[in-house]
């Protein structure tokens, strides 16, 4: 059994090549050039899902981005996605696809039961029955709804796949590459202007490629061929198929994805699977054509009820009969076309319309067609469960309140036809208040928002020779506003066929004693009688209908929804749809896959990595890395089988016993130059710097306007008018923007040039006893003494050729010097240094090993300075200022930061010297309290103390400064520890600070 | 994504700036007395308008300049946008 569906010949695909696929694990076959659907429905396979409610079964509506049923779960190259509809989704070999939302399989779905309980299901369902009682969520309700609802399983795998983002700059992006799209990109490339016409099908040419019409003595098809095959070959020009204009940002930013690989079987070796590009267009023209709006009747949510259009689609493109015992079922003349189409392919369709007694060229040909028309005629309900078996129609009155007697008549699918709605997302999504146009019962697009123009269907045009008109002159008009050409075109002669009035009817009466339900929303499952129940509980915003019923609420953004709901409460409520309103637009106007968003930032990529120029030689020595903010710092280098512990302990111990040198290439360095250096530096930093001399380091503290610490470091005076800052690695973006900020805005008139040059210089820190002794080898001609350089001086020097600075600064708390030199130079002064180091015992310490010794040391870092402290707290209260101003002062007096028992930092030691304090833990009195324990602080920093070999933590206590001696509790309940613990002094190593200055 | 010209650069990226407040408000001067309520206004009381905005932005990944930028805080429409020291009529 193969494609008996299909026909002899005729349609776009390539028949030469057959390509097989498997659907629920069958295997089928179709052509190159098929859609998942085309070729499900060419074997007759019209039952891919459920429903996401009532687990009805469900098959094709559509025939592209506007379906709401044949969402299927893909299967290609080893991957899987969900949400793919069947209708876009394109054939190639060895696809593999399987329905969704149903359970255990499509053809016995336990949850179709919810279809039989329909009564228990109407309008807010969720937030009625869910509710109660309060202990069936976890157990009973939400188990369930997670079992039988759904549309796919998102993949747990790491996607393989490379998503690309592009910035694209043009004068015209055109969306949509039917009549409207390829009249205006014409006109407005052979005028010069920069050109994007993106289209979101596999094939251009839009409604031209299904409409029996002639433009230029060409056949539409051909015509939309030779014009994108002359747009491809010019150069101003992008012409992009399979790519979606799914949203329309502020100042005419708009974002199309293209699916790039989708289509083939495995992605080419360097080539993304999908691209998403950030287009800034100076026009947008959107050229996004119409969707037909499907009508309304009992059980239309059927199998084989579908849009007439996408009949006609199925047959012309795809060469694919989607029944071969059709009933149309129309309002207007486009359901003519699709049965003119069954017609000529051997097909005997019937028509029942709506309308009185039409008359247009169409319905001429149709009849002499010898076609079966019933006039006044409905669909009361399609009958046939898995598919459409037949249709009960019946004649309706002339003011279409009163049907006739019902007969039922065979059929394999009923195409419909309820006019066209145009599709205005985008126009709306730039803030394009749109306006009804009563002549077509739909919305379109009002007064330009941004520089958006709206052609063709979009705008509610439906006629071929209006919309190419239109659109040439709009596509010559705007691109001449912007090349200055005017390149004049000749207008092509168009044939095309006039129809009739439409019938604003939509949807069937009910027949007496019939409680058939009539989908709205036919994805969300949303019938008429909903709608009914929530405007009759009150709903009135078509705001809060929609949430509450879910009415265009599912991932198709109700695009076969929205008009029909918006009618019927117009109906209901007795006002005009106008008056109702439509709900908004927002993008993406169909769902896009979270890897195209994310793009390249993934894993490593979702943040630069900068390397220190020592970074090589860490490696080669062992080092284990540790993000540091972007940076990567080792966090100790591991020798045999050390643990992490282990090492840091050794390498601590040999800063404070011999000498280690550490990596600080990262902390943040700004250079500072100018005459008003010193009075900037005065006006940041609390403490006073208008007396420091050249060549002399000083610690400074720098606060926000609100009084809290931001950020701390050493700056050192160069030379007269230049100073060199550091500040701590976290904070050094944000340090250089407040610089900029108060030397920009605030002081003028202060003359001072501040620039970043963390990158330019490379920097170790050599720390221990022994390292003036290492500094003597390393600068042979300076006086590097106690008194040539004593603590917080600074010397300029050589190091074996190369410029070298030298800080005499100490995080460690031992006596230590920071050596910087070009970055350039980095690596060669760390060997250097490594190398005549040896015969002092050096080695090369981590972040871990750093910590140990600030916190032993009481030196506060970013886990003090979080954001919540003030000086006080954090026992810098010593460098605040009397005698001047500075950022922030004026906030030191508020009542929380002078109250008595204001917090400060401390030391925390546990009683029995053993049990290491966790992070974050907080500090009470009594563990035995009933909860909620009243906190009094908490540790912000812990550690191993080398020099007294038991764990030492830092905390910030409330009254801290009068705790020193009290014994209280850490707890971490996440850790499920209470330790009893001594407060001592945060300084436990050295307190007074002797050895910095030995 | 907004499009701002920066007086400095040109038209430039929204993803190429820092947002920075409210331009209007003006840090009282140093070793000034002022009342606690002036204080309070200049470190933590802001509006939130609706509708025209003078607001600083500064261009972070460009010229790193403070500019002044007067926008609509609910269409994002930009009027004009001002170099730190521009006279505003
Ligand atoms: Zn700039």
């Amino acid at each position: 059994m193969s494609q008996k569906f299909r026909l002899e010949n005729g349609g776009l695909i390539n028949r030469d090549k057959k390509l097989s696929f498997k659907f629920n694990g069958k295997i089928y076959y179709g052509y190159e050039g098929d859609t998942l659907a085309s070729a499900l429905i060419a074997n007759g396979v019209h039952l891919v899902g459920r429903s996401f409610k009532y687990h009805r079964p469900r098959g094709f509506f559509g025939a592209g981005v506007d379906e709401p049923y044949a969402i299927v779960q893909l299967y290609r190259n080893n991957e899987t996605e969900p949400n793919i509809k069947a209708t876009e989704q394109e054939l190639f070999e060895g696809l593999e696809a399987k329905s969704v939302n149903c359970w255990p399989s499509v053809n016995f779905d336990i949850g179709a039961i919810n279809n039989f309980l329909k009564i228990f299901l109407p309008a807010g369902f969720y937030y009625k029955t869910f509710m109660w009682p309060k202990s069936f969520w976890y157990r009973v309700y939400e188990p369930f709804i997670r079992k039988a609802a759904g549309l796919g399983v998102a993949s747990t795998k790491h996607d393989k796949e490379r998503y690309e983002h592009k910035y694209e700059y043009c004068d015209l992006l055109i969306a949509g590459s039917g009549p409207s799209g390829l009249a205006s990109a014409y006109a407005a490339a052979k005028n010069g202007a920069r050109v994007i016409l993106a289209e979101d099908k596999p094939r251009f040419g839009g409604s031209l490629l299904t409409s029996d019409v002639n433009i230029g003595n060409q056949s539409g098809e051909d015509w939309a061929k030779s014009i994108i095959s002359e747009l491809k070959e010019m150069p101003n020009v992008v012409v992009k198929n399979r790519s979606q204009v799914f949203g329309y940002y502020d100042h005419n930013m708009l974002v199309m994805s293209e699916k790039v690989s989708d289509h083939l079987p495995k992605t080419k070796k360097h080539h993304p699977k999908q691209r998403l590009w950030y287009i800034r267009a100076k026009e947008v023209l959107i050229s996004s054509g119409s969707i037909e709006r499907p009508l309304v009747f009992g059980n239309n949510d059927t199998p084989g009820v579908m849009l007439s259009s996408a009949a006609k689609e199925y047959l012309k493109v795809y060469g694919v009969l989607v029944g071969k015992n059709p009933l149309v079922f129309t309002n207007n003349d486009s359901g003519y076309e699709t049965a003119i189409e069954f017609k000529k392919n051997g097909i005997n369709p019937i028509i029942l319309d709506s309308r009185i007694n039409p008359q247009s060229e169409i319905i001429d040909e149709a009849i002499n067609l010898g076609i079966k028309i019933k006039f006044s005629y409905v669909v009361v309900a399609a009958q046939g469960y898995k598919k459409v078996s037949s249709a009960d129609i019946a004649k309706i009155s002339d003011d279409k309140k009163q049907l006739g007697t019902i007969e039922n008549i065979k059929c394999d699918c009923i195409c419909v036809s309820g006019f066209w709605t145009p599709t205005i997302h985008l126009a709306s999504q730039s803030g394009n208040k749109t306006k009804f146009k009563d002549a077509i019962d739909a919305f379109v697009p009002g007064t330009s928002k941004q520089n958006e123009t709206t052609l063709g269907a979009a705008n509610g045009i439906f006629t071929l020779e209006e919309t190419l008109k239109d659109s040439f002159m709009a596509g010559q008009h705007i691109s001449k506003k912007i090349t200055k050409n005017d390149n004049k075109i000749s207008f092509p002669n168009v044939v095309e066929k006039k129809s009739s009035q439409h019938d604003k009817f939509w949807c069937v009466p009910l027949p007496k004693g019939k409680n058939y339900k009539r989908f709205l929303d036919f994805q969300n499952d949303v019938a008429v009688s909903d709608i009914e129940i929530a405007l009759k509980e009150g709903y009135r915003s078509i705001e809060h209908v929609k949430r509450y019923t879910t009415l265009g609420m599912a991932t198709d953004q109700g695009k076969t929804s929205n008009l029909n709901g918006l009618q019927l409460v117009s109906e209901i409520e007795n006002k005009v749809v106008p008056a109702v309103g439509h709900t908004t637009f927002r993008p993406p106007y169909t769902p896009i896959s979270i890897g195209a968003i994310v793009g390249r930032e993934v894993g490593k990529h979702s943040k630069p990595t900068r390397k220190s120029p020592m970074h090589s030689w860490h490696e080669k020595n062992n080092a284990v890395f540790v993000d540091a903010g972007v940076w990567l710092r080792p966090r100790y280098y591991k020798q045999g089988s050390e643990t992490l512990f282990e090492a840091s302990k050794r390498e601590a111990k040999n800063v404070r016993t011999n000498v280690g040198i550490c990596d600080v290439t990262t902390l943040g360095k700004i250079d500072i130059k100018g005459p008003d250096a010193a009075e900037l530096l005065n006006r940041v930093y609390t403490n006073a710097w208008l007396k420091l001399p050249v060549g002399k380091a000083r610690y400074g503290v720098m606060l926000r306007e609100d009084g809290i610490v931001m950020d701390d470091g050493t700056t050192t005076r160069i030379s007269e008018n230049h100073y060199h800052m550091t500040t701590t690695t976290a904070q050094a973006a944000n340090v250089l923007s407040h610089l900029e900020y108060y030397l920009q805005l605030v002081w003028p008139e202060l003359n001072v040039n501040v620039v970043s040059t963390t990158e330019q210089w490379a920097g170790a820190a050599i720390a221990g006893p022994k390292s003036r002794k290492l500094l003597e080898k390393l600068f042979p001609n300076n006086d590097v003494s106690n008194e040539g350089l004593p603590f917080m001086g600074y010397m300029e020097s050589d190091l074996f050729g190369v410029k070298a600075r030298i800080f005499r600064i100490s995080f460690s708390g031992e006596l230590a010097y920071e050596v910087n030199v070009e970055s350039n130079n980095g690596h060669f002064m760390w060997e250097k240094i490594i190398e005549l180091g040896q015969e002092f015992q050096v080695q090369p310490y981590g972040t871990e090993a750093l910590s140990t010794l600030r916190i032993e040391m009481g030196h506060v870092a970013g886990s003090e300075l979080d954001g919540r402290t003030i000086s006080y707290d954090t026992s810098l209260e010593g460098l605040i200022s009397k005698n001047k101003d500075f950022i922030g002062k004026r906030s030191l007096n508020r009542e929380a930061f002078t109250s008595s028992d204001r917090q400060k930092i401390v030391g925390v030691v546990p009683l029995d010297k053993k049990t290491s304090i966790p992070e974050g833990s907080h500090l009470v009195k009594d563990a035995q309290a009933p909860l909620p324990n009243k906190k009094l602080g908490h540790i912000s920093a812990s550690c191993w103390s080398v020099e007294h070999d038991n764990p030492f933590s830092l905390a910030i206590l409330k009254d801290g400064k009068n705790m020193i001696g009290e014994k209280l509790f850490v707890m971490s309940p996440l850790k499920n520890k209470v330790i009893p613990v001594e407060i001592v002094s945060s300084h436990y190593v050295d307190p007074k600070g002797e050895r910095v200055r030995s | 994504m907004l499009h701002i010209k920066c007086p400095h650069c040109g038209m430039r990226s929204q993803n190429e700036f820092s947002y920075g407040g409210d331009a209007s408000v003006k840090r009282p001067e140093l070793n000034k007395e002022i009342s606690d309520e002036e204080w309070d206004n200049f470190v933590y009381n802001r509006k939130s308008l609706r509708g025209k905005h003078l607001e600083l932005w500064q261009h972070l990944y460009g010229c790193r300049q403070w500019i002044k930028v007067e926008r609509d805080t609910s269409t994002h429409e930009i009027f004009n946008t001002y170099k730190a020291d521009e006279e505003i009529s």
